[in-house]
């Protein structure tokens, strides 16, 4: 590991976190000179640009890098695990300065201009974690991603619920951070190093070496704490009070790309820190890691999709949906296989799809009816079908009815589970995925079937009906043609070599 | 297998689309051409239905009017093996004598729904379009060659079924909107995970396929496969198209759909939704795993005894006559359970009939008891009587309904019901006698229901009601006149089973000896 000049590395591809740092400096910078005299608008605008500039740049990379690159001892690594995550955290965000530049002139949120940068260092702190194999620059992604949410979280000064939300999501947070961080002592005390991939041969030597306990202890520590960010079980219990008192599109970017980010750093780190230990026959990660992980989806499912079933706010329905999403999520590395990418990629993609459709409908519909019961989508129908219709095809997305993404999402999943002859899985999916039509079609049922409270048409802002209008169109023409997403991931990220070439091209 | 140079079956099973597409763009206030479209838009699937029909070369029991395009492939890799291979997801079309005969009674049958929904009075647009959404997917049902459009076509009748009972039906339709989502979803997964799992060992989704690998004991695939493994599939896909058929004790959801949808989405619902189980059942239960079936068949029998004998009793003292109807429906579909049980060509072609005999049977009774309902808002049989007096077509066209759903000979349910028996009585004399039994209750309780409500003494109120309407006497006859067209000539439906049943009936008596 030789440090060198920091010059001499090609820092073009660094170019999209950069143009992130900028534009988060910059309009910061403006919106602390400029006064009153500036909309804030102009703010989110811009922020949006930077988002796409960095898009491009993104895509660029995909395209050069035909292998990893990284940066000062791979405190930041280029390589197409992290530029597909990361593009994904980049299209939630698009969306969500979208959803809220049509959201925040109502002058709910009194700091607008801090709302759109905090949104973009959320961003950037996501852009690190999915990047970095060093245990250090995870944690400080992890931490500028959090500490940005937290923010967000709480920026209705006003609303006594956000300030609760917030502060519940602070105190959490916080102990959900110290947990991670106390796994990663464990695993710095056992290896010495913060590299990911040297911890990842010094791990399984520690083992061998009579320090197992030690070695499972930190698995677990680390599970648990990260599981905080994907709101998966037992760490989830936060995200029903946090989503229900964010502000609706902060509550849609927590939902899409804060939880992308979790798993991208989950899987970084447990992964490739637990590929090598093993227990004298068997890999430990591949047996016992993962069926802890296997459990958590378990408990997730079940958890997330009985609860969201006697919800009567629409935001903390979907903050349980989300839990049940994230049980999904986790079934693909049970244990992985050469297609857990794939799987994963695809399914955030459909969900970042859906989750964003469906949260702008709520946002509209909300705060229209000035109640965040679902009994205020009654009616719907009649007021705006096209709202209805979009919103039904989210719902039926989430719900994994064909022709969606999200069906083709969980049906990948659902292969990926047997081939692997994870049968208990494989029947708690399809049982609690049954389960959640009900709560999913509990608010088609208020669109179509109960009379609302008024029948004049429900004004929808035209940026929103925009975006409402093409996600919907995306859901079902992705769920009628997956194959080119899968294709486009299959060609341009080749999740193996992303390991660090350490993975056998088809490991079990 | 030619590729796809063929669109004959795609457009049967897309050319409701049409339909929706126009209906779009029609002003929802525009009732009637909004009505006339929705009818006439069903013509376009039942002439191509006919053409097809009429086309269909009934000496081979190969595949006909394949279509075949590459759709889906992702690389997938095996834990057991550590192999990679292709996951194809392959656009796969063909109808076979089994699927022809009930794609033509889908296209049917949709047509007299449709003519049968004029009177359908709230948010036409939406219900038109739903209702032609539906017919794609039953079409499709029995169109695909492949599990994985099998699958989505099934998944496809679910959405429109929802709301088409959940918003035009009577009293408690969210209720049964609900339990019908549920089970149905359940039996769904269910399918799902069986249908996934035989990929899994397979490598193929497609049907012909996957009966031919299935079906050739030497082939290191099926030689591979354990026979727990095989009876865990065949259960699984058991349980999925017995809760659609629907199979004692999987049956209670059927019962609130029959009540509360509206008439013609229950003409649809009994008389195709219902035989996708049937078909499903046939074509990928026993069709994959005979070996198992004809174990299992004792079990097939009894349980369809159970549904004839616990259907028809429970006809007898129900008080609605829908409800009478809907008892009625899970005793015909026990007979099918009893063709199937009898293993044998005779067996499996009653059960067929029946699939398609009941098919028009029950939407010609649940029209009537719509039009009934429409001039009286009841369905009681205690409270209804002597409509002969002012409805004499429709109480006769009732009373004919019924004898060829009691099996009078000269009518379809003769045909079937006797097929179906004649094959069991071979294999299962004792259990085929009980099931008989059934036959006899049948005459019993239609009698009772049909006898109560067109004869007797006339509530003063029910004396100066409209006899048939012509919109509405069209799905009567053309319903009534198949009925009497398959009992007087029932080669019209046996020529093109019997070579598809060909490839079925020996491989399961094969094993029987």
């Amino acid at each position: 590991m030789d440090v060198k000049d920091i010059f001499s590395y090609d820092w073009s591809y660094l170019l999209p976190e950069f143009i992130i740092l900028g534009f988060a400096t910059i309009l910061s910078l403006l919106d602390l000179f400029a006064g009153k005299r500036l909309g804030r608008q102009v703010i989110g605008w811009l922020s949006l640009v930077g988002v796409v500039l960095a898009t491009v740049f993104v895509f660029v990379n995909v395209n050069v890098l035909d292998k990893p690159y990284s940066y000062m001892a791979d405190m930041i690594r280029i390589d197409d695990y992290g530029n597909a995550f990361k593009l994904l955290f980049l299209g939630g965000t698009a969306f969500a300065i979208l959803i809220s530049l049509s959201y925040l002139k109502k002058g709910e949120v009194t700091h607008t201009g801090e709302y759109y940068y905090l949104m973009l260092t959320g961003l950037l702190g996501a852009m690190v974690m999915a990047s970095s194999a060093d245990l250090i620059t995870l944690f400080v992604g992890l931490e500028l991603l959090s500490l940005s949410s937290y923010v967000l979280v709480g920026l209705r000064k006003k609303s006594l619920q956000s300030n609760e939300s917030a502060f519940k999501y602070v105190v959490s947070g916080g102990i959900a951070t110290a947990v991670t961080l106390f796994g990663m002592s464990y695993v710095y005390g056992l290896t010495g190093t913060t590299h990911i991939y040297e911890i990842s041969f010094r791990l399984a030597e520690a083992g061998m070496a009579g320090y197992q306990f030690l070695v499972y202890m930190a698995f677990a520590f680390l599970a648990v704490g990260l599981a905080f960010k994907i709101s998966a079980a037992p760490n989830h219990m936060w995200a029903p009070d946090v989503y229900q008192g964010a502000p609706t599109p902060v509550t849609a970017f927590l939902a899409v790309v804060s939880k992308a980010a979790g798993f991208s750093l989950l899987f970084r780190v447990l992964l490739i820190s637990f590929f090598n230990v093993n227990d004298g026959a068997n890999r430990f990660f591949f047996q016992e890691g993962s069926l802890y992980l296997g459990l958590m989806a378990a408990a997730s499912m079940i958890i997330g999709n009985t609860m969201a079933l006697r919800q009567t706010n629409v935001k903390r329905m979907m903050a349980y949906s989300g839990i049940a999403q994230a049980g999904y999520l986790l079934v693909p590395f049970v244990p992985p296989t050469t297609l857990f990418f794939g799987e994963v990629i695809f399914y955030l993609f459909g969900y970042l799809l859906v989750s964003f459709g469906a949260f702008a409908v709520i946002m509209v519909v909300t705060r229209e009816q000035g109640t965040e019961e679902i009994k205020g989508f009654a009616g719907l129908y009649h007021r705006s079908p096209i709202m209805a219709i979009a919103m039904s095809i989210f719902l039926l997305s989430l719900a994994g009815i064909p022709v969606t993404a999200g069906f083709f999402g969980k049906f990948y999943l659902f292969m990926g589970a047997l081939a692997q002859e994870n049968y208990w899985l494989a029947a708690i999916m399809i049982v609690t995925s049954v389960i959640s039509y009900y709560y999913y079609f509990g608010i088609i049922r208020q669109m179509y079937m109960r009379p609302g409270t008024s029948e004049a048409p429900l004004a929808v802002p035209k940026g929103i009906w925009t975006l409402v209008f093409v996600l919907a169109l995306l859901t079902v023409f992705f769920g009628a043609f997956p194959g080119l997403v899968t294709d486009y991931v299959q060609i341009h990220f080749n999740p193996s070599f992303d390991f660090g070439n350490m993975l056998p091209p088809n490991f079990q | 297998m030619d590729s796809g140079a063929n669109i004959l079956l795609s457009s049967l099973v897309f050319s409701p689309l049409l339909a929706i597409l126009i209906i779009a763009f029609i002003p929802s206030r525009r009732f009637g051409a909004i009505k006339q479209v929705g009818v006439l838009g069903t013509l376009l699937p039942l002439i191509l239905a006919f053409w097809m029909f009429g086309a269909f070369n009934y000496d081979t029991s190969n595949l006909q009017f394949v279509e075949r395009h590459d759709w889906i492939s992702i690389p997938i890799g095996l834990a057991q093996t550590g192999t990679v291979f292709a996951f194809e997801i392959n656009y796969e079309l063909g109808v076979d004598g089994i699927s022809m005969p009930l794609i033509l009674l889908t296209a049917i049958i949709g047509t007299m729904a449709a003519v049968a929904s004029w009177q359908i009075k709230k948010r036409l647009k939406e219900f038109f379009i739903l209702f032609h959404l539906l017919l794609i997917g039953m079409l499709g049902v029995f169109a695909a060659d492949n599990l994985f459009l099998f699958f989505i076509f099934f998944e496809l009748t679910l959405v429109p079924m929802y709301f088409l009972v959940g918003i035009w039906g009577y009293g408690e339709r969210e209720h049964a909107a609900n339990k019908f989502l549920l089970y149905n979803g359940i039996g769904s997964g269910i399918m799902l995970l069986a249908f996934i799992m035989i990929f899994v060992v397979m490598r193929t989704l497609n049907i012909d396929q996957i009966s031919a690998i299935l079906t050739t004991p030497e082939h290191p695939v099926t030689a591979a496969l354990t026979p727990a493994i095989r009876l865990g599939l065949f259960l699984a896909l058991f349980v999925a198209f017995a809760i659609k058929l629907p199979v004692f004790p999987f049956h209670t959801w059927m019962l609130k759909v029959h009540v509360q949808a509206p008439p013609s989405i229950v003409m649809i619902h009994s008389g195709i939704l219902l035989k996708m189980g049937a078909y499903g059942l046939l074509r990928m239960g026993i069709g994959f795993f005979p070996e198992q079936a004809y174990q299992f068949s004792t079990w097939l029998a009894v349980l369809g005894i159970i549904n004839v004998l616990y259907g028809a009793v429970l006809a007898f003292v129900q008080k609605d006559l829908k409800m009478v109807l809907a008892y009625s429906s899970i005793s015909h579909m026990g007979i099918v359970l009893l063709g199937f049980a009898a293993m044998n060509s005779i067996g499996f072609q009653g059960a067929m009939f029946q699939v398609v005999s009941h098919g028009f049977i029950s939407a010609l009774l649940f029209f009537l008891i719509g039009v009934i309902w429409d001039r009286t808002q009841t369905s009681m049989i205690d409270e209804l009587g002597g409509l002969a007096k002012s409805m004499p077509f429709v109480s006769g066209i009732f009373l004919a309904g019924g004898m060829a759903s009691l099996g009078l000979p000269g009518m379809s349910g003769f045909i079937s019901e006797f097929f179906a028996f004649l094959g069991l009585f071979g294999r299962m004399p004792v259990l085929a006698a009980v099931g008989a039994l059934g036959i006899v209750l049948t005459a019993v309780y239609l009698l009772r229901a049909i006898l109560r409500t067109t004869f007797g003494p006339t509530p003063s109120r029910f004396t100066g009601l409209a006899d048939a309407q012509p919109m509405e006497v069209i799905p009567m006859v053309v319903l009534l006149g198949f009925i009497i067209l398959i009992g007087v000539y029932p080669a019209i439906l046996g020529n093109p089973m019997q070579q598809a049943l060909k490839t079925i009936v020996p491989i399961v008596t094969g094993i029987g000896g």
